[in-house]
């Protein structure tokens, strides 16, 4: 196709030449413009991430300058910072951002210590067959429904639930609703998002290596500690993205077994859905953005970027 | 298909008179209170109509088929109903602000601060005939009218009882003492209802037990008396083991005994399985309430089928019928008529002596509900920045 659209347009014998179609003089236009060829394919995606996306986000988070008459509920659009100085100053966000910044911390290092024995079991002990099999049991949780899971773990630790069955011989009691249930159900809900990129990462680090540093005369652990963690590194952090992340905006769980306690996302739900201040809650969103992007700067001066 | 061609233009024009009519109306009315006038005399019904409401309002039989009172409503007027619940009367209120319905129900918290909004207009009480039959203790009162124009016509109260777990209270409370100065016999097993409009039993419970403050009205606090109930429920925050607005949560905690004192509607209590050891009472402080009204609203695209909405449930029939499944008293005096036996005498219906003893959920405003005019009272924007402080 291509040669032809280049090549002037010569009579030979038996091949008629291709009429002069509008199609066939645009292809021909695009064949001979290389920019024009890309920028066309590039509109529709950039068109998507750039104003579907970012713009409505940023339409979004500008009413954060406005300001809601509390009474009658109206937006008014006047231009001013009181929204993010009550954000920045109100001692009930400052807790709320600290609750939200250590559960979701907490749910991470959860998750890793979790995530890295399963990881490993799965690249460098099981059989292939095993590993096809352990990853669909690791992904299983993703096919059912959040609600479902967090409701699942709302009776698991209710009072007579499983918990409460399983640890009252012992002298046990549920940990009932609070921060420590949204951080169990945190961790189970994300996990999944932190092994398999552990798992990937750890199904690049090569046999041979593992090998060579055991021929060395290191043990297992020397072997874990200077060979594999700092291959892994990326990938842990690559991991740890997802679930901080996820845990830092999520308000479900929280609303579900979190008990009296709130987090950041229940704020920003509270004030759209209840209070009706939609800039109020679009300055509170702006706090998780903040946090990811100073996380997101530190981590990228791993590397671990390049391995998302 | 032939009808379609020919409704599509005339369709297409009513859009655009009613989006003409709508910025117009935008441009002019900027009274703050009410939407405009009430319509003088009805016209031929549209087909359809969009009502917000609370769960269990407005019900057609596609969640219970045993439940269905909206099919006779289409039967008989050719409106075809659509609807929306809500969870919270914030949330309504901000759905409201959309303009998409012809009809919302909403409680006494809201109604307020919609009328303020000129989402809802005022209503002319000749067009609903059954409105003569709705208990006169319920018109008119501060929350479903303004300077003397009506705005709401009452669907049903109730009252926002103590419901508590006969295994740990062998009798019943007598007073709400039980979630609040003695809460901590019982930490982190106390509920409360998750609403800056809470805000007012904490205000009930110290009208009665510390006069000092000069609490008349739990709506009409000054800012020395929100303090001070944002104080008593400070303390109470420590003893909370969960606050709702889900009323199936509630139900759950209940049930399973995570929760053994709180606030509960009576729905919530007739709701709980069978063997569970709860019970309900109605303290010696009072209670507060709400008292329901259905109201039009000021964009409303079909108005003729909405008022005729407000007729139809407003009559005894299908009065009884949705105040009974919500589990609540009804507002029209001959409703008891068509209720279940018992029905009526649980709710107190008509009962004004009980009534009384409620105080219904009104939205707080600077001007003082109790006709103070000295002080300047909290309004529902400090009233929600305060629940956010309290629960922390």
């Amino acid at each position: 196709m291509s040669s032809d659209a280049s090549a002037p347009p010569l009579k030979r014998a038996g091949v008629p030449a291709p009429a002069e179609t509008p199609a066939r003089r645009l292809s021909v236009l695009l064949s001979r413009a290389p920019r024009l060829r890309l920028g066309l394919l590039l509109t529709a995606p950039l068109f998507w991430l750039g104003l579907v996306y970012i713009a409505a986000l940023a339409a979004l988070l500008v009413t954060a300058f406005w300001t809601v008459d509390s009474f009658t509920g109206t937006v008014s659009i006047e231009w001013n910072l009181d929204n993010i100085v009550t954000v920045l100053t109100g001692a009930v966000y400052q807790a709320v951002t600290l609750r939200t910044v250590g559960v979701a911390l907490l749910v991470t290092v959860i998750d890793i210590l979790i995530a890295l024995p399963i990881a490993f079991y799965m690249a460098k002990v099981a059989t292939p067959r095993m590993q096809r099999v352990l990853v669909i049991l690791v992904l299983m949780p993703l096919w059912a429904s959040y609600l479902v899971k967090a409701y699942a773990w709302r009776s698991v630790l209710s009072e007579g639930g499983l918990v409460d069955w399983l640890v009252t011989p012992f002298g046990g009691n549920t940990p009932g609703y609070g921060l420590h249930a949204t951080v169990i159900t945190l961790a189970y809900l994300w996990l999944p998002y932190v092994i398999m990129p552990i798992y990937a990462g750890l199904e690049r680090v090569p046999d041979s290596l593992l090998e060579a540093s055991g021929d060395l005369g290191a043990k297992t652990w020397r072997t874990l500690r200077s060979v594999v963690l700092p291959l892994l590194w990326p990938a842990i952090i690559a991991g740890s993205i997802f679930s901080f992340s996820l845990s830092l905006g999520d308000y479900i769980t929280v609303n579900i077994v979190g008990g009296a306690s709130q987090m950041l996302g229940n704020l920003v739900y509270t004030n759209v859905g209840a209070a009706n201040n939609l800039p109020l809650a679009a300055a509170i969103a702006l706090i998780p953005i903040a946090i990811m992007i100073v996380y997101l700067g530190l981590v990228r001066r791993t590397g671990a970027l390049e391995n998302l | 298909m032939k009808s379609t061609t020919i409704r599509r233009p005339a369709a297409v024009t009513g859009i655009a008179i009613a989006s003409v009519a709508l910025l117009a109306g935008c441009g002019t009315t900027s009274a703050p209170s009410g939407g405009g006038e009430s319509v003088e005399e009805l016209g031929d019904y549209e087909g359809s109509v969009s009502i917000l409401a609370w769960p269990g309002y407005v019900e057609d039989g596609s969640n219970d088929p045993e439940v269905d009172w909206v099919s006779d409503f289409e039967d008989d007027t050719g409106c075809q109903v659509t609807s929306q619940t809500y969870g919270t009367s914030d949330e309504a209120l901000s759905l409201m602000k959309s303009g998409e319905y012809d009809v919302v129900a909403a409680s006494g918290d809201a109604t307020l601060r919609m009328i303020a909004g000129g989402d809802v207009a005022p209503l002319n009480t000749d067009l609903i005939p059954n409105y003569d039959g709705i208990y006169d203790f319920l018109k008119e009162q501060s929350w479903n009218s303004v300077d003397g124009e009506v705005y709401g016509v009452p669907h049903g109260y109730g009252a926002n009882l103590l419901m508590y777990n006969t295994d740990v209270f062998s009798e019943a409370p007598t007073s709400w003492d039980v979630v609040f100065d003695d809460a901590s016999a019982n930490a982190g097993k106390i509920t409360a209802y998750d609403s800056p409009i809470y805000i007012a039993d904490a205000a009930m419970y110290l009208m009665a037990h510390e006069p000092d403050l000069g609490i008349e009205n739990p709506y009409a606090l000054d800012e020395d008396q929100l303090a001070a109930a944002v104080e008593l429920l400070k303390e109470q925050r420590a003893n909370i083991g969960e606050y709702w607005s889900d009323y199936l949560k509630s139900i759950q905690s209940f049930e399973t005994g995570s929760i053994v004192a709180g606030t509960t509607w009576q729905v919530i209590k007739n709701s709980v399985p069978e063997g569970t050891p709860v019970d309900v009472t109605l303290p010696e402080e009072g209670v507060t309430g709400w008292s329901d009204n259905w109201m039009v609203g000021s964009d409303a695209a079909s108005p003729n089928c909405a008022y005729a909405w407000l007729d139809y449930i407003a009559s005894p029939e299908a009065n009884a019928e949705a105040t009974e499944y919500f589990g609540e008293a009804p507002s029209n005096d001959a409703a008891c008529e068509f209720r279940s036996e018992g029905q009526c005498e649980l709710y107190h219906a008509g009962d004004e002596d009980y009534a009384s003893q409620i105080w219904y959920w009104s939205t707080p405003i600077a001007e003082c509900l109790d006709g103070r005019t000295d002080v300047e009272c909290t309004d529902y924007a400090a009233w929600t920045t305060a629940w956010q402080e309290i629960k922390g």
